[in-house]
C-alpha cells in the first residue's frame, strides 16, 4: 500500500483549479497502488480550503496553519515534515510558477527523483510519466524505477475533481525552524492594465516569433486595421519590447475568449495555449505544419504570414504595406 | 561580489525531424545558448557594469562543443568561464535535475560566490528545476521566475528584492537574502547582440575544462533514477480543417471562415 501525498495550491484567498486536478491525478495514482489519498493545504484560511478541497476520492486532509500566503521556505518545511510523517510513497505538486519555486527544492531535500510538468502518469511497478520536449514537438516517457516519487504536473492535463468527500481533516503541527525562512514576500501587484483589454475582444489578431522583426509589424496593424480586430501576441513579441505587456496571450499575461482567434507565426507553446484555448475557434497561420497551435485549431493554414497575411488585407480591401 | 551564470547549450528542432532510438537524430538538430539563459547572462553582465568589482563567470556542463555557446556569454561580457565535462556524463543518458544540481553545487563551493543567475527552464528538456535544487543543494535562499531585480540591492545591502511574475499578470514581490540563486525569466531585460569587440575579446578569455575529479565528484552522479525510455511525435490530435491552395486562395477561404464567424464584414 502505497500514499500519495499532493499539495493544494492557493493564492489571494483562493484555492486555483490546479489543486483539483492534483486530487485527480492523486487518486489514479492511489488506486494504482491500493493507497490513500492525502492532500495538503499549507497557510491561508485553510479550514475554508479544506472544505472545498474535500471531493470524491480524498481520504485525509492536512491542514498546516503558517502566514496567509506561498512563502517557499514555509511550503518547503511543511510539504518535508508531513511527507516524512506520512511515509507515503508519491509526492504530487502542481507545476504552476510556484510549483516551480519550491518542488524542486523539496525534491532535493528528500533525496526524491524529481519528473516536472507531467502530463501523464502510469504505475505499474513503477512510475511512468509522459512528458513533452523541445516545445511540445516531441513527447517522452521516463520511468522511474524506483520510488519514492516526486512529480509536478502541468495544469489543465487532469480533469477537476468533484463531487462531495468524507475525508478526515486534521490539523498537521510543523516544527518550523524561523532562521531557515530567508525570504519574505512583500507584496503583490497586477500589470498588464493600459488602453486596450485584450479579454474583452471579439476577435483578436494575434501575432508570435514568425513575425521575425519589429520592421513586420505594420504588416499586421494594417490586417487589424482592415478586420476592425483587436491586436495581441505571444510573449517574445512583448519581452522584445514591440507591444506593450496588456497584449500579451497566455499563462503569464492575458486569458482571452473571443470568438475568434487568429493566431498568425505562433507555435503553440504550452504557456501561450493557456491563455487562448478558451476561444470560440482559433486560426492558426504557420509554416511549420507540425507546430502544435494546428492540434488545438479548428482551421489551419500551413503557409507563410508574409504572403499570406497581405492577401488576407486585400480581401478586405485593405493595403498591405511593404515589409 | 561575483556573480556564477549558468547557461547551457540547448538542442533546437528543425521543421522536420526523424527520431529513431528514441532520439532525435543528430543532423536534425541546432544548437544555440538556451534562451532563458540570454537574459541571465544579461542581468549578470549589468550588475557587473552597475557595480564596482563584479566579477561575473559563466559555467556551462557540456562537451566540446559546447564552448561556441558560453563564448557567448564571454563575449556579451562574462568574465570568464567554466565548462564541466566528463566522458561518464557523456555515456549517462539523462542528465537529470539531481545530477546537474549536483555538479553545479561542485562549482559553487568552488567559485563561492554571491548571486547564482540560471535560466527558468531550458528550451529542450524544459524540467525547470536546476537552478531552485541547486539552491536547496549549496544552502542558498533563491527565487523562481524572477522578471525584475534591483540592482541598488543586490550590491548594496546584500539583498535582492526581486519581482516573480506569477500566472495571469500578477508580480510577487519578495525579498531574499544573499547568497541566492534566482531564475530568470525572459523580459527581464533587453539582452544584449555580442559586439564585434566583444567577440574578439572573448576568444582571449579562459575557458577552463573541469572534469568530475577536478570537482572532487566521481561518475556516480550521473546515475540517475529517471530513465527515458521513448521519445515520439505526439499524435496529432487536430481536427482542423486546412485551408488548401496558394497564399491567395488561402487568403480568401480564410476571409470566407472571418465572415462566416461574423466577426468581419464586408
Ligand atoms: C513560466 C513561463 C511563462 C510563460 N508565459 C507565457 C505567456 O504568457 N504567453 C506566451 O505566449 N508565452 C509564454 N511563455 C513562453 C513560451 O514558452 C514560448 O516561448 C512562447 O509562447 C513562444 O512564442 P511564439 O510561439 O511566438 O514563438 P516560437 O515558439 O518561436 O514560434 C514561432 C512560430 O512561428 C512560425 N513561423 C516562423 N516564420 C513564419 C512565417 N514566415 N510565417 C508563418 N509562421 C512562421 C514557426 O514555425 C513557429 O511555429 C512562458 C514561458 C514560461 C517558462
Amino acid at each position: 500500500m502505497s500514499d500519495v501525498l499532493a499539495v493544494a495550491e492557493h493564492r489571494r484567498g483562493e484555492l486555483r483549479d490546479v489543486s483539483f486536478e492534483l486530487v485527480t491525478a492523486g487518486r489514479a495514482l492511489a488506486d494504482a497502488t491500493d493507497g490513500d489519498l492525502h492532500v495538503a493545504v499549507v497557510g491561508g484560511n485553510t479550514e475554508e480550503f479544506a472544505d472545498a478541497l474535500n471531493r470524491e476520492g480524498v481520504d485525509q486532509l492536512h491542514t498546516v496553519d503558517y502566514g496567509e500566503e506561498f512563502n517557499h521556505d514555509v511550503y518547503v518545511q511543511a510539504t518535508e515534515a508531513l511527507f516524512g510523517d506520512l511515509d507515503a510513497e508519491f509526492l504530487l505538486l502542481p507545476n504552476s510558477v510556484n510549483g516551480l519555486d519550491y518542488a524542486p527544492a523539496v525534491a532535493n531535500k528528500l533525496g526524491l527523483p524529481y519528473v516536472s510538468d507531467a502530463v501523464d502518469l502510469a504505475y505499474d511497478d513503477g512510475l511512468t510519466a509522459t512528458r513533452e520536449m523541445y516545445g511540445s514537438k516531441v513527447e517522452t516517457t521516463i520511468e522511474v524505477a524506483e520510488g519514492p516519487y516526486a512529480v509536478s504536473v502541468r495544469s489543465g492535463e487532469w480533469p477537476a475533481a468533484e463531487g462531495v468527500g468524507d475525508a478526515e481533516v486534521s490539523a498537521f503541527d510543523v516544527d518550523f525552524d524561523e532562521d531557515a525562512i530567508r525570504s519574505d514576500v512583500t507584496g503583490f501587484e497586477e500589470v498588464g492594465a493600459g488602453d486596450v483589454d485584450i479579454s474583452e475582444a471579439e476577435f483578436l489578431v494575434s501575432i508570435g516569433r514568425g513575425i521575425e522583426e519589429e520592421e513586420n509589424l505594420p504588416l499586421i496593424e494594417a490586417l487589424v486595421e482592415a478586420t476592425d480586430a483587436t491586436l495581441s501576441s505571444s510573449r517574445p513579441i512583448v519581452d522584445n519590447g514591440w507591444l506593450s505587456k496588456n497584449r500579451q496571450v497566455g499563462q503569464s499575461g492575458k486569458q482571452v475568449t473571443p470568438d475568434v482567434y487568429l493566431a498568425i507565426g505562433i507555435s503553440g507553446a504550452v504557456q501561450h495555449v493557456a491563455g487562448m484555448k478558451g476561444a470560440e475557434t482559433i486560426i492558426a497561420v504557420n509554416t511549420d505544419p507540425d507546430a502544435p497551435i494546428f492540434d488545438i485549431a479548428d482551421y489551419g493554414v500551413v503557409g507563410d504570414l508574409f504572403d499570406v497575411v497581405p492577401a488576407l488585407i486585400e480581401e478586405f480591401g485593405g493595403d498591405a504595406p511593404d515589409v | 561580489m561575483k556573480v556564477l551564470v549558468t547557461v547551457k547549450e540547448v538542442a533546437e528542432v528543425e521543421e522536420d525531424f526523424e527520431i529513431s532510438n528514441g532520439e532525435i537524430e543528430e543532423t536534425y538538430l541546432e544548437y544555440d545558448l538556451n534562451e532563458w539563459d540570454d537574459y541571465a547572462v544579461e542581468e549578470g553582465v549589468q550588475l557587473q557594469e552597475a557595480g564596482d568589482d563584479v566579477e561575473v563567470v559563466a559555467v556551462t556542463i557540456g562537451p566540446e562543443r559546447a564552448e561556441e555557446t558560453i563564448r557567448m556569454a564571454l563575449a556579451k561580457g562574462a568574465d570568464r568561464a567554466i565548462r564541466v565535462w566528463d566522458d561518464a556524463l557523456g555515456d549517462a543518458g539523462l542528465l537529470d535535475v539531481e545530477a546537474k544540481a549536483d555538479i553545479l553545487a561542485a562549482v559553487v563551493e568552488e567559485e563561492d560566490p554571491d548571486i547564482v543567475l540560471s535560466g527558468v527552464q531550458a528550451a529542450d528538456d524544459a524540467f525547470g528545476g536546476t537552478g531552485v535544487a541547486l539552491a536547496e543543494e549549496v544552502g542558498f535562499e533563491w527565487a523562481a521566475v524572477v522578471n525584475a531585480l534591483d540592482t541598488d540591492g543586490v550590491l548594496d545591502d546584500g539583498i535582492a528584492s526581486v519581482r516573480r511574475e506569477l500566472e495571469g499578470g500578477v508580480e510577487e514581490l519578495t525579498d531574499v537574502e544573499l547568497p541566492a540563486v534566482l531564475t530568470i525569466q525572459t523580459g527581464i531585460n533587453e539582452p544584449r547582440y555580442a559586439s564585434l569587440r566583444g567577440i574578439r575579446q572573448a576568444q582571449s578569455k579562459e575557458i577552463a575544462p573541469k572534469t568530475l575529479d577536478d570537482l572532487g565528484l566521481d561518475a556516480s552522479v550521473a546515475d540517475s533514477a529517471l530513465e527515458l525510455t521513448d521519445m515520439y511525435e505526439p499524435e496529432s490530435e487536430s481536427d482542423a480543417q486546412y485551408l488548401e491552395g496558394d497564399a491567395g486562395e488561402q487568403a480568401a477561404q480564410l476571409a470566407d471562415v472571418l465572415r462566416e464567424k461574423g466577426v468581419v464584414d464586408g
